[in-house]
């Protein structure tokens, strides 16, 4: 009987949530604002000079990530950050917002925690004072990251101005082959269609090959669906999203959940449903993925090699591409799998989940970080920490000669203590290789877990099939335990 | 907030795509609980050489530019991190105006909070804007009200924007304020959600 037009999962969870619409800007309520300690003193600031309160400090939630040391997190040498973390925690006191600090076990960056307490759901507005917030709408929730005046009115009214974003479609078809993680595909998907296709728009991806992903996979896509320019990224819940957020502390619980599940169903795009752009990928032939410029749409296969400027059309971009070759210190025709790394950072809120730890833990097992080394591994929160030292992931990781740390966003900005020294190379599973983001004159190269940990072993870039050759499952020991790191075959 | 009616001033050119939020502010200046004094921060890893003195060879370091309240930019401009800090930092410098192919989204909204005006031009006026201002800098003015950028020769190109956002700048109007006076509309609707979702 219903004649209604069909309908995007965009429009299902935007179309509710408008409270007021005025020409075409739309207050849009939020469900769920999540804060951290560096973009939200000014805001709370604001409000006290306004004498206003929070509207909803139950709608709102708070961790501290960006600043916290992750070698001993009550350790704050740096009087600033010290100052920042001491703000938040006054600040939650005194507008009785629940705070998960350095003492709770709920404690971790910001997008690994919302969903992990079950406070993402599907079909909710997120926000927060952080762009990776798009990573939430991997469950199906319209979830992006805003600046501090908008934290500030958020906090304040519960709301939103927004104009109403255009969609686009990013078909993902085809068997995601071994080795080839989500991450390698959003990079890949970047790499293709550059840094700014996604710009006014919310990305919906769709297709086989994100049907088949775990939700840390489809977490690690919708984060960097920022790194395109989008204002969100969204994947349709299905089973897998239930059964991820069932008995999680904050998700619905018993018949409520049930209830929840059936209206949860109702959200994906209906057949004949339109978007203002589709963008169609077979991933079957994908390769892992390294990025060798300054930015995440600067990437190639691992196998690739470094290219030349003059292999650019347009000028902007070829110039670019020079100044980006000569930041990153690398000359064209080198091979990606010649150049090597001083650091790893396995870690941020692209790739600290406990899936991502199993990968690169199964590729560090009983192997050795190559001399010269740093490897670091930060999981996203402490609960993350907690489950992979039940399965004794930390065991593997430091038998191998990675450091082991607490939860925190450490080198994935270095805010805090941990940073890479200029002119060295970094392999990182973080979302940004802008100038200077793990530290004035960094090098970060970005990878997914498992070609961070080949690199830690390999003491450059390496394609980790090789390592996942021959063995019954990727998590198979390869064979060559021990030796001083040089265990990797090289490409012939 | 400040209001921005019919702003004219210098020039200065970044000749740059993708400018990112990073370079713009770099992260070490995050960590101030207040909004003001970014402006010395600007571009602070491209502005300064590791002794702490000005980079000759950095735009903004050019003695043409001195005093420069609107900046020609090239695509993408503002992306990557959502820092306010970006914006307050251009602000603080003495940035009123922003003209660019594109700009991205977060960074694009933040600017209008702190009463900075992006204009997104077409790329080729973009282009006639570096290559008229290569060596010769000279002031424009941006009339909000009119929507349009003047150059001083007498040419002008129209641009588009939102007629709130347009609205609100033109007389500084405090968002917080404003969406306040929807209090009553914002109430009944928590009302009919709570009921929902009990139901
Ligand atoms: S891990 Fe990195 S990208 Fe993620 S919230 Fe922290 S700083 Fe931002």
């Amino acid at each position: 009987m219903s004649t209604a037009r069909p309908k995007t999962l965009f429009d299902k969870i935007w179309e509710p949530h408008v409270v007021v619409e005025e020409g075409s800007q739309s207050l849009i309520y939020i469900d769920l604002h999540l804060i951290h300690e560096v973009t939200s003193p000014q805001a709370f600031e604001a409000l006290r000079l306004a004498g206003r309160k929070v509207r909803r400090p139950d709608l709102t939630f708070a961790t501290m990530d960006h600043n916290v040391p992750t070698d001993n997190p009550f350790d704050v040498r740096d009087p600033i950050a010290a100052k920042q973390i001491q703000t938040l925690a006054d600040n939650c006191r005194q507008f009785g917002i629940p705070l998960a600090d350095l003492n709770s076990c709920d404690q971790g960056i910001v997008h690994v925690i919302g969903p992990e307490l079950g406070l993402t759901q599907p079909g909710k507005t997120i926000v927060c004072g952080d762009s990776h917030t798009s990573t939430h709408g991997a469950f199906g929730a319209l979830a992006f990251g805003i600046g501090t005046s908008e934290v500030e009115h958020v906090l304040a009214t519960q709301c939103l101005w927004q104009v109403r974003p255009k969609t686009l479609n990013v078909r993902l078809n085809g068997r995601i082959p071994a080795g080839v993680t989500a991450k390698d595909i959003i990079l890949a998907v970047i790499g293709r269609y550059g840094v700014d296709f996604g710009t006014g728009y919310v990305i919906e991806f769709s297709g086989e090959a994100v049907r088949s992903l775990s939700m840390e996979g489809r977490m690690t896509m919708c984060n960097m669906a920022i790194e395109a320019g989008a204002r969100a990224g969204l994947v349709a819940p299905d089973e897998k999203t239930f059964a991820y957020l069932q008995g999680r502390p904050y998700a619905p619980q018993g018949a409520d959940f049930d209830r929840a599940v059936e209206a949860w169903k109702q959200l994906c795009t209906d057949e004949g449903a339109e978007f203002d752009k589709v963008i169609e990928l077979d991933v079957a032939d994908l390769e892992p993925q390294v990025t060798w410029g300054t930015n995440p749409g600067m990437c190639l296969g691992v196998n690739d090699v470094v290219p030349s400027p003059d292999s650019f059309t347009s000028p902007v971009a070829r110039q670019a591409a020079e100044q980006a070759l000569a930041y990153m210190g690398l000359t064209p025709g080198t091979r990606l799998t010649d150049v090597s790394v001083q650091h790893v950072f396995i870690g941020s809120c692209t790739n600290a989940r406990i899936e991502d730890l199993r990968l690169a833990a199964a590729v560090a097992k009983g192997r050795r970080v190559a001399p010269g080394v740093r490897a670091l591994v930060v999981p996203g929160s402490k609960r993350v920490k907690e489950q992979a030292e039940a399965e004794g992931l930390h065991e593997v990781f430091r038998a191998a000669g990675f450091e082991w740390r607490e939860p925190g966003c450490s080198m994935c900005l270095a805010m805090n203590p941990d940073f890479v020294p200029a002119g060295e190379r970094c392999a990182s599973t973080s979302n940004r290789n802008f100038e200077g983001r793990q530290g004035k004159g960094a090098r970060t190269h970005l990878v997914s877990p498992a070609m961070a940990a080949a690199a830690a072993i390999a003491g450059h870039f390496v394609d980790v099939r090789e390592f996942l050759d021959g063995s019954p499952s990727p998590l198979a020991t390869g064979s060559n335990t021990g030796g001083a790191g040089n265990g990797a075959a090289r490409p012939a | 907030m400040e209001p921005l009616v019919r702003h004219e001033g210098k020039t200065a050119f970044l000749d740059r795509v993708n400018v990112d939020t990073d370079q713009i502010i770099p992260k070490q200046f995050l960590k101030r609980i207040e909004r003001s004094g970014f402006g010395q921060f600007l571009f602070y890893d491209w502005r300064y050489l590791d002794d702490g003195s000005p980079n000759p060879e950095f735009a903004l370091n050019h003695p043409d530019y001195a005093g420069a309240s609107i900046l020609v930019a090239r695509d993408n401009f503002g992306c990557g991190s959502s820092r306010e800090h970006a914006a307050w930092a251009l602000a603080d410098y003495g940035i009123r105006v922003i003209l660019a192919p594109s700009f991205a989204d977060i960074f694009y909204n933040n600017c209008f909070k702190n009463g900075l005006l992006p204009v997104v031009l077409a790329s080729e006026t973009i282009q006639h804007l570096f290559t008229v201002g290569a060596g010769h800098p000279y002031s424009l003015t941006v009339d909000l009200e009119k929507q349009r950028v003047e150059l001083p020769d007498g040419t002008s190109y129209p641009f588009d924007i939102d007629p709130q956002r347009k609205h609100k700048l033109l007389n500084g109007l405090d968002d917080v304020g404003l969406t306040l006076q929807h209090e009553a509309a914002i109430a009944d609707y928590e009302q009919r959600r709570s009921k929902a979702a009990v139901g």
